[in-house]
């Protein structure tokens, strides 16, 4: 297992007009765009929708394939989904019936429409951790949830935490490969054996994990103090967030989108 | 200059285990100048690292008083103005930088001060500049080297424009080279800069290179003074378990032997010298 492959939140580096972007107007255009699809019911909406994605991912320049890849993990969720509505649909139109398995038109045209939605719906959201650092994906958040700090939801810190944890995950899984090799070479066997043998294998490896990993996090804390930390209060950002005049413009595409779409769907189209 | 620094009669012990009170410092009396270059070199375990501690308010004295810029450190209300004063670097790069890219982690400290965002700019690029590392300024800090790790939790010290760094064995998790980097780093913090240096250490070779050495032992002060007077004192040093570099090391062997050779000659080419002066 090669610990070093695992990629998480991905980024790829570009400089498209995706990627300079704004992250709170792409996190905005995201859930429109999440709305808009759930508002979608036939040909025309879906066709639109479609246009949107295939639209920005054009703009944004990732290669296609990698999308794709992206949407193999949830495969087994797809076909289930496909599967249940393809099952359990009622519907006057039946097509054919095995047992207690009965199989409607309009069965056929969920699981159809499901598949799809979530296919873009996942290949939408991939878009953003593309396009988006995960340092300015935390940003964004943290400046789009600004006003639930008046009901005292703690974003600052929640944003602190993420963006923390998002800096120390190359450092414990470059940790995790050192305790790994410290211990393959005591004669651990990590490859072998069925699947509880090597989760069992795998118990040593965390406690010392987790050790170093409380240790870190105490060190981490002292230096965050001399560092003058006292939490969100009064704190200033070296990089400012500035909506531009193309984010305003992204903003109001995407509205118009989901508003016409949820029309469009409203009639059945 | 006035002093930065100032311990009176410092004591510190952690909470009693089994009816014995661990005692680390025992009566710490020190007075740092401004714009000095100061070592403190001692054993493990001898509360170098609680000393260093105490100088930004990260511990507070169990007896006695710690002063910053005449502030007691005791004073939770100007927390924020002591830390500011002396900033602290810590022995493992990996655990001090917050952001992952290194300038964002420069600019961590003036952020949290609410600093201007074009100010914290021209002071995240000077710091970079400061440490050599401003080529580096949009990279991944888990790519960099150990030394140039250290170097950026430097800038992001001296980001926040301190007057005076304490730093807690910054060079012991580094290989040669990244150690040299470190320690030219320090020096021209000092000399061009002016900032006062405390620099906490167990290699002889470091605290050499410092204006004022002081050993301590088991919480105490056992010498204090130019290296090369702390140095000659060569039979004080090894009571507290200390070896003495090698250059005074050969030079007190000569004179054991009874040879007039001179015990303040520290650096290679003094020692050199000295034996030079010797066979002619």
């Amino acid at each position: 297992m090669a610990l070093k492959d695992i990629t998480l939140g991905q980024y790829f580096p570009g400089n498209s007009v995706v990627h300079r972007l704004d992250p709170r107007t792409k996190l905005i255009c995201v859930v429109l765009y999440i709305v808009a699809l759930f508002l979608a019911s036939w040909f025309i909406t879906y066709a639109v929708m479609f246009g949107v994605l295939a639209g920005a991912i054009a703009l944004s320049k990732v290669p296609p394939k990698s999308i794709l890849r992206g949407l193999k993990p949830i495969l087994f969720i797809v076909v289930f989904t496909a599967l249940l509505n393809i099952f359990y649909t009622p519907g006057t139109t039946v097509l054919a019936q095995v047992w207690i398995f009965t199989v409607t038109l309009e069965g056929l045209w969920r699981a159809f429409f499901m598949v799809i939605r979530i296919m873009m719906l996942i290949s939408g959201t991939f878009l953003l951790t593309y396009t988006t650092s995960p340092i300015l994906l935390t940003d964004g958040l943290e400046s789009l949830l600004g006003p639930l700090k008046k009901v005292r939801v703690p974003v600052h810190e929640l944003a602190m935490m993420m963006s923390i944890a998002l800096r120390f995950i190359p450092t414990l899984i470059e940790e995790t490969d050192k305790i790994m090799s410290a211990q393959r070479a005591r004669g651990a066997d990590f490859e072998s054996g069925n699947l509880i043998q090597r989760a069992k294998a795998l118990l040593p490896l965390l406690v010392p994990l987790f050790i170093s990993a409380f240790r870190r996090a105490d060190e981490l804390a002292t230096a965050m103090e001399c560092r003058c930390y006292h939490g969100g209060e009064g704190r200033t950002r070296l990089r400012q967030l500035k909506y531009q005049a193309r984010d305003y413009m992204t903003l109001f595409l995407f509205l118009a989108t989901t508003i016409g779409v949820g029309v469009l769907g409203h009639f059945g189209l | 200059m006035g002093t930065i620094i100032k311990t009176e009669d410092l004591r510190f012990s952690y909470p009693a285990v089994e009816g014995v009170t661990p005692v680390v410092l025992d009566g710490v009396d020190l007075e740092i100048e401004e714009g000095s270059f100061v070592a403190v070199l001692g054993h493990n375990g001898c509360g170098k690292s609680t000393l260093a501690k105490h100088m930004n308010a990260i511990l507070l004295p169990s007896g006695g008083a710690v002063y910053v810029d005449g502030i007691d450190t005791a004073d939770e209300d100007k927390l924020l103005d002591i830390r500011r004063t002396v900033g602290m670097v810590f022995q493992n790069p990996d655990n001090q930088i917050v952001a992952n890219v290194v300038e964002e982690d420069v600019a961590f400290a003036p952020e949290n001060l609410g600093i201007p965002p074009a100010e914290i700019r021209q002071r995240v690029d000077d710091a970079l500049k400061a440490v050599n590392m401003y080529d580096h300024r949009e990279h991944a800090p888990h790519l960099l080297s150990g030394g140039q790790k250290q170097r950026v939790a430097i800038a992001g010290v001296i980001a926040m424009q301190p007057r005076c760094i304490v730093l807690d064995e910054p060079t012991a998790m580094l290989d040669p080279i990244g150690r040299k980097d470190v320690l030219r780093t320090i020096k021209a913090l000092n000399r061009e800069r002016g900032v006062t240096v405390v620099l906490i250490t167990h290699h002889m070779d470091e605290a050499a290179q410092a204006d004022r050495l002081i050993v301590m032992a088991k919480g105490k002060v056992v010498a204090d003074g130019a290296p090369k007077a702390v140095f000659s004192q060569v039979e004080e040093l090894r009571k507290v378990g200390l070896t003495v570099p090698q250059t005074t090391q050969l030079l007190w062997e000569l004179r054991q032997e009874g040879y007039d050779v001179p015990l303040d000659a520290l650096s290679d080419e003094e020692c050199a010298q000295a034996l030079y002066e010797l066979l002619r």
